[in-house]
């Protein structure tokens, strides 16, 4: 059991399993996981559907732009909430400027440039850390009753 | 200098033969006749292998090389007439009992005999894992023909009324799966002279940009051919989803259900569904 100290709430988090993302089709496997996880919480259908969305997305950045990577999965509780608890790691090249990366509509990749400006808005708490040359990590929280 | 007592094997080759296939009788683990040349080549190349000088030390030289991809064919035919993992790995350990009686009758001396039995256990330890992986992969070939096959079965395109085509998609929408979809849709479009299209993603578990691009691009695709494209089936949670998402569907006809889609395309075609009195 880990205990994190976050803007002075403390969060408990147990059952973490570890998934290895190295292919595409490891995403439906994850997205089906991280479901479970949702549903145990006791998630309605919505906040299910804005955390598997968000999962979708973000692993698809870590095996897009990451290279692939591993996702951490884990309950979350804060005394007063259940969630579930993300985390993306990669050791890809990390990304250059995060305030431009996070605006809608920027991609480098030719696509809609909505993955993380979006998945900011479709979970509770959102998390950034890239360095380049090193890589990305990326934590979500989705409560129970964000 | 150790002397090479597993290298002496050699001599008793059709022995080792003999002692091996009536296990495999014994435990119904060989399908007879069929299978007999091969277990004599197995046999032939394994002592081939000892002889060139392959040992315990270096299971991945070159000498074993020829007895892998002899033994890697017998698991996958083994794999394809129906044996079980369990029947190939004991088909494989029979081998190393036979070979481990005849040890015992040509070597006295128990230190010698010990190093030769441990030498010969690491070696076809390691053929009994190949075994395994070889089954395996064969098992995985066939799974992955059959994902190839369903998502070319789960993608029909249904004519509902003349001029109307619609498309249920179930699962999840891959690059892959897209490009099928996109293609089959657009055909079907041309084959039917339709001028409408409805594409229903009831049985989508979640849109995210990825798939959002990919309806985008085939709602693109259907009005360059002259024909209009309906998104149906959006649920309720997709719909708020795709909105904090910060995908822009407007511009596109999108309907809660099929039915609705249905009823949308019957007044672009101007035709009204009455009730008869
Ligand atoms: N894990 C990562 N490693 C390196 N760069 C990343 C990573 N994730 C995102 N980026 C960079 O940030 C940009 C924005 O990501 P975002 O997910 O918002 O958009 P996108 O992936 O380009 O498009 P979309 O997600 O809408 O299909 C990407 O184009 C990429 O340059
Ligand atoms: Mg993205």
């Amino acid at each position: 059991m880990a205990i994190t100290k976050n803007r002075s709430m403390m969060i408990t988090a147990t059952n973490k399993v570890e998934i290895a993302i190295v292919r595409e089709q490891d995403v439906v496997p994850l997205r089906n996981r991280v479901k479970d996880y949702g549903v145990k919480a006791g998630m309605s259908i919505l906040n299910q559907t804005k955390l598997i969305t968000a999962t979708s997305e973000l692993v698809r950045n870590l095996l897009k732009y990451g290279g692939g990577g591993k996702v951490l999965v884990e309950e979350v509780n804060n005394g007063r909430d259940k969630g579930v608890r993300a985390t993306f790691i990669d050791n890809g090249p990390g990304i250059a400027d995060i305030d431009l990366a996070m605006k809608d509509g920027y991609s480098t990749g030719k696509s809609l440039g909505l993955g993380l400006p979006g998945t900011k808005r479709l979970v509770n708490e959102f998390d950034i850390k890239t360095e380049m040359g090193v890589g990305t990590t990326v934590t979500i929280i989705k409560w129970k009753n964000g | 200098m150790q002397k090479n007592v597993l290298g002496g094997l050699k001599e008793y080759e059709s022995k080792l033969n003999t002692i091996w296939t009536q296990l495999l009788l014994e435990r119904g683990s060989t399908d007879g006749a069929t299978e007999e040349e091969e277990s004599k080549e197995f046999t032939s190349l394994f002592l081939e292998a000892i002889k060139l000088g392959g040992n315990s030390t270096d299971l991945n030289s070159q000498e074993f090389d020829k007895l892998y991809d002899l033994l890697t064919g017998i698991s996958i035919s083994r794999a394809k007439r129906g044996f079980s993992p369990r029947e190939t790995g004991q088909y494989i350990i029979s081998f190393k009992e036979a070979a481990s009686k005849i040890l015992s009758e040509i070597e006295s001396e128990p230190a010698a005999l010990y190093a030769a039995n441990l030498e010969l256990s690491t070696i076809v330890d390691n053929l009994t894992i190949m075994t395994f992986e070889s089954f395996l992969k064969g098992r995985e070939d066939v799974i992955a023909r059959q994902t190839e096959e369903i998502s070319e079965i789960s993608t029909p395109v249904i004519r509902v009324w003349e001029g109307v085509v619609a498309l249920p998609i179930i699962g999840t929408l891959d690059s892959s799966r897209t490009q099928i979809v996109m293609e089959n849709l657009l055909q079907q479009i041309v084959d039917t002279g339709s001028s409408i299209a409805i594409l229903d993603i009831s049985g989508v578990p979640a849109v995210d940009s990825l798939v959002a691009q990919h309806l985008i691009k085939t709602v693109s695709a259907t009005r360059l051919m002259g024909a209009e494209c309906i998104i149906s089936g959006i649920r309720p949670e997709i719909a708020q989803t795709v909105v904090h998402l910060g995908i822009d569907l407007t511009g596109i006809v999108t309907k809660a259900t099929l039915a609705s889609a249905l009823q949308t395309a019957f007044e672009m075609l101007q035709l009204t569904v009455v009730k008869r009195k």
